[in-house]
This record gives structure tokens, sequence and C-alpha cells, in this order.
């Protein structure tokens, strides 16, 4: 398949032009979203409203609920709001410091550089004081994960007819075709620039603002716009079919084994043996460093996956 | 006032004009785009507020992959339009013949199959 | 009231959560209820971190070896909205494919009509 740029004149071969012309075709003229949502109503009224079982859809359909439904819905959000704005007004005032509050806090700041070795004291928090909800929360990561895959994948089982997924399939090879060059020329600068600052906050997320969520996410975010910007061929190279799951398996295996460890030793009153380093070095903070990493690489991975499944239903390459 | 202040009163405002933004725009994609602003306009109360680890992931996360996902389902559910179209059409086409002729359906099977696997 | 105007942060967070509130429970696109429900969780994650807020204090990353609490501002709860943000677009993730499953077995959006015709169809059988 040759690849063209937006501005040539093309010069296919016989069966790219048939799609190319079947894409063109189809292409929407309108645009502004007044029509466009005019166009909506024109379809839904004769492609659902005609048939004969909405005609008795249409007769059965209860007026007096909806009114009904409407004044109980406005007075219920009424008084919700009221109610808590009025109970706003009772709360403590902000900005100014409470002395409830800061008594739980009081340990975690004195004593959250000697105990975890961190110099972020968010990421002492959420990686070694609570680092129960955090290996809850990456759990759930991985649960939505697979519930996206068992609704959105694009499988033998899940085609029911021969047309299911064609314009899927016509879709992206429309834009596999064409490289927009805007998209090509803005991943050219962008590219380098987020995956090292992706790095650089996960890696650093012991000493400066950021940690393993938020390196993930911004990894995760360029792995989109790669896919994006130069299709789904240039990802493939790097996340094949099975790497993203047994990615996303093994940090989350390494985290639950590394904190059972953690768990084991706090709970039986043993000696807790990683070293702690020095205090603003990268290899410090104990094993928050490791951490980190899996967490990142868990929500790198989720990120993409969503997009990639969304996309053309499968996280690496097809069937 | 210091500017932070204003700053911060400011923000809110706009935050609140955004949601009530969301919910009377005039179409989807119009909700989807002002959702990201109202994300980007989070970002930005997340630095005022003395947290810059929230900023960076509302950033990555609210503007960047949750906005993506609502574009992506509204691109399949105008491919799922399309197709219902095309299949309406070949109903339309295939009405004077009663019933599929082999050579059609064979024919149909082909075109199909031939787009698919030249990816 | 004057206090209100001093919580200027919670209160118009609240006020997000009900404008989120409202379109879950006015709109009968389901897009438009995803998107409410995710106006309604940033709300909840304002008032959540601004409670963590003191005035003229830093960021909690300890400089120059200064570890007292005089010095920094509340660090717990801006941690849990940390895990919060991540799990509701994991949550969004999902009610997006729910929607597109929905949409292939029904071609409408409209909470309503989902309703009817499921239930005319079981009347059916």
């Amino acid at each position: 398949m040759k690849i063209i740029e937006v501005g040539d004149v093309p010069s296919l071969n016989g069966e790219d032009h048939d799609i190319l012309e079947s894409v063109m075709d189809g292409a929407e003229v309108h645009d502004s979203p007044r029509e466009k949502v005019k166009i909506e109503k024109e379809y839904y009224k004769n492609y659902v409203r005609s048939s004969p079982w909405a005609q008795k859809l249409i007769r059965t359909e209860n007026k007096g609920f909806n009114v009904f439904y409407l004044a109980v819905a406005v007075v219920s959000c009424v008084l919700l709001i009221g109610m808590l704005l009025f109970t706003i007004s009772y709360l403590p005032r902000y900005g100014v410091e409470n002395p409830e509050s800061t008594a739980v806090v009081r340990r975690y700041v004195e004593q959250g550089l000697q105990e975890t070795g961190a110099v972020n004291i968010i990421s002492g928090i959420i990686l070694d004081y609570r680092a129960f909800d955090t290996l809850g929360e990456s759990h759930v990561l991985f649960t939505a994960l697979m519930c996206v895959t068992v609704l959105l994948r694009r499988d033998r089982k899940n085609m029911r007819t021969q047309y299911e997924d064609f314009y899927t399939i016509r879709d992206e090879k429309y834009h596999e075709l064409y490289r927009e060059s805007i998209m090509r020329l803005v991943a050219a600068v962008l590219l380098p620039c987020l995956f090292l600052y992706g790095a650089y906050v996960l890696l650093n997320g012991q000493n400066s603002p950021g940690g393993g969520f938020s390196g993930g996410a911004v990894l995760g975010s360029g792995m989109m716009i790669c896919a994006a910007a130069y299709g789904f061929r240039s990802t493939d190279k790097v996340i094949t079919k099975k790497a993203a799951n047994l990615i996303a398996f093994f940090a989350l295996g390494f985290y639950s084994f590394a904190k059972g460890y953690v768990f084991f030793t706090g709970a039986n009153g043993l000696e807790n043996h990683i070293p702690k380093g020095t205090s603003g070095a990268i290899l410090s903070g104990g094993l928050i460093l490791p951490l980190d990493i899996a967490v990142g690489l868990v929500v790198a991975c989720t990120m993409f996956g969503f997009y990639s499944l969304f996309r053309r239903g499968s996280i690496g390459g097809n069937e | 006032m210091q500017l932070t202040e204003i700053a911060r009163i400011i923000l809110l405002i706009l935050l609140v004009v955004c949601a009530v933004g969301v919910n009377f725009g005039k179409s989807l994609l119009q909700a989807v785009i002002i959702f990201m602003s109202y994300s980007s306009i989070m970002c930005i109360l997340w630095v005022l507020l003395e947290s810059p680890d929230l900023a960076i992931t509302e950033a990555a996360v609210g503007a960047g992959v949750s906005s993506v996902l609502f574009m992506l389902t509204l691109r399949r559910i105008h491919t799922e339009d399309l197709r219902v179209e095309a299949l309406e059409q070949e109903a339309r086409k295939n009405r004077p013949e009663t019933e599929k002729t082999p050579e059609t359906a064979e024919a149909e099977k082909s075109e199909t199959s031939s787009a698919g696997e030249t990816k | 009231m004057e206090n209100l105007l001093a919580n200027s942060t919670e209160a118009v967070a609240i006020i997000l959560f009900g404008i989120g509130f409202t379109m879950l429970l006015f709109h009968r696109n389901l897009f438009r209820k995803l998107i409410g429900l995710n106006v309604m969780d940033t709300g909840i994650f304002l008032f959540l971190a601004s409670m963590g807020y003191i005035e003229g204090r830093k960021a909690p990353i300890i400089v120059n070896g200064v570890q007292s609490t005089e010095a920094y501002i509340n660090p717990l709860p801006a941690s849990l909205v940390l895990t919060g943000i991540v799990v509701s677009v994991s949550v969004t993730a999902i009610m997006l494919s729910l929607t597109v499953r929905l949409y292939m077995r029904y071609h409408t959006l409209n909470l309503d009509e989902i309703y009817r015709i499921a239930d005319h169809e079981e009347a059916d059988r």
C-alpha cells in the first residue's frame, strides 16, 4: 500500500482508489452543529419512529409520569443543594489551620523522612504509610482494563454478521493511507519531550512532585499520541499482542509480593532490611522507587489499552 | 486582596460557567470540548491549592485520556450509524430480487474479505 | 452567610456537585449523564483537597530539612484525591464501553426508549 501525503495528487492502484472513493462519498459536508443535530433528528425520525415496534412504543408512552418525574427531580435537586450549602456555613474556616485535623498529620510530617526516606511527603504517604489503598487502586485499574476488553474486543465470537466491523476497518485504512502532516509535525516535536518528562516524573517520585500515577498517565498519553500520528503499526512493534497484559500482570504481582513482605515484617515486629539511601538521591526511599515503576507501568498500559480497544478492538495487533 | 485571591475567585466563576455550558451544549461534541476546558481550569486550581501532584495527574487524565475516550465513543457510534445505513441500502437494493442470489452473496463476501485482508 | 463567602471554594465545589447531579437526572441522553457523572467527581475532589489548604504554607516537599507541621499544608486529603482521580477515569472507561454496546444493540442513546424496547421484547418473548 502506498502512503500519500495530504495535498499530493494520488496515483494509487485500483484497490486503494476504490476505498478512497467510497470514503469520500460518505464524507460529511455539513459544518454547523445545529445542522448536525437536525440531521440526527431526521435519521431518528425516519429509521426509528417508522418501524412498527416504535409505533407501538409511542402509543404506550406515559406523559403523566414524565411531568411527575420532572417535578420531583427539580424539588430534590434544589433541596439537596440547599441542604449542602447550609452545612458548609458551619464548616471550619477555609485556609486557617484546624488543630483537630493537623493532630493526625504531625507524625507523617515530622518523622516521614526518617521512616520512609522520601522527600516528597505525599509519595511517602501513598506508597508507604497507606500502601494498601494504592494496592487496591492498581487492582481496580487492572479490572477495568479486563472489563473493557471483554466488552469491546473484536473477536470471531463477537462478530455477528459479515458486515459487523466493515466500517471500522474502512476507517482504519483511511487513516493509514492519509498521514496528516499537522499531526505528524506536532508529534515529532512533542513526543521526545513527553517521554522524557514522563520518565523523569516517574523516577523522581520520591524527591519532587509526581510519582507513579502522574508519570504513568503522561507516558500513556505519549503512547496515545504516537498511535494517533503514526498509525498503529508504530506501536505494534513495542506493545505486541501479549506484552501489555504481561506487563500489567507482572507489575501488579511484584507490587503485591513487595508489599506482602513489608506487611509481614511490620506485623511481626521484624526488622525491615531494605536500605533507605540518602535523601534527595534517585536511589533512595527504600521500596518507593520500584513500587513507583510498577504503578506507573500499570497506569500507562491501562491508558493505552483503553485507547487501543476503543479504536480498533484489540490491544496489540489483529487476530 | 492579593493577586492569588483574585485569580482563585475568577477561576472558580469560570468553573461554574463551564459546567453550565456543558449542560446546555447543543451537540455532544460541543459538550465534550467544553468538558476538556473545564478539566484544564481545574488543573490550574490544583496549582493554586499547592498540590502539584494533582495538577499533573488531572492534566494528563482529565483533559487527556478521559476526553479522548469520549470522542472515540462518538466516533464508534457514528460508525454504527454508517453500518446500519449501508445495510438498509443493500436491503432496498435487493428487494426487487426476492432472495439473495448466490452470486451477489459471493460478490459481497469477496468485497469485505479483500477489504479486511490487505491491512 | 459570611462563612459561606469565606468558604467560597467549598461552596463552588458543592455547586458543581449539584450541577452534575442535575445533569444525571434531567437529560435523557446516556452520554450527557456520563459527562454529568464526571463533573460530580471533580466537584468532590475539589471539596476534599481544599480542606487541606492552609494559607501561607507551601507544598509538602521537604526543603532545607525543615520538618515541622508549621511549614507545610495538610498532605492527607491530597493523597486520597490522587487515588480518586485515577479510579474515576477507569469508571468512565467502563461506562463508555457499556454505552457503545448498548448502542450496537438498540440504536438509540435515549434511556427511556431503551427501557421500553427491552420491556416490549421481554413481553413478546
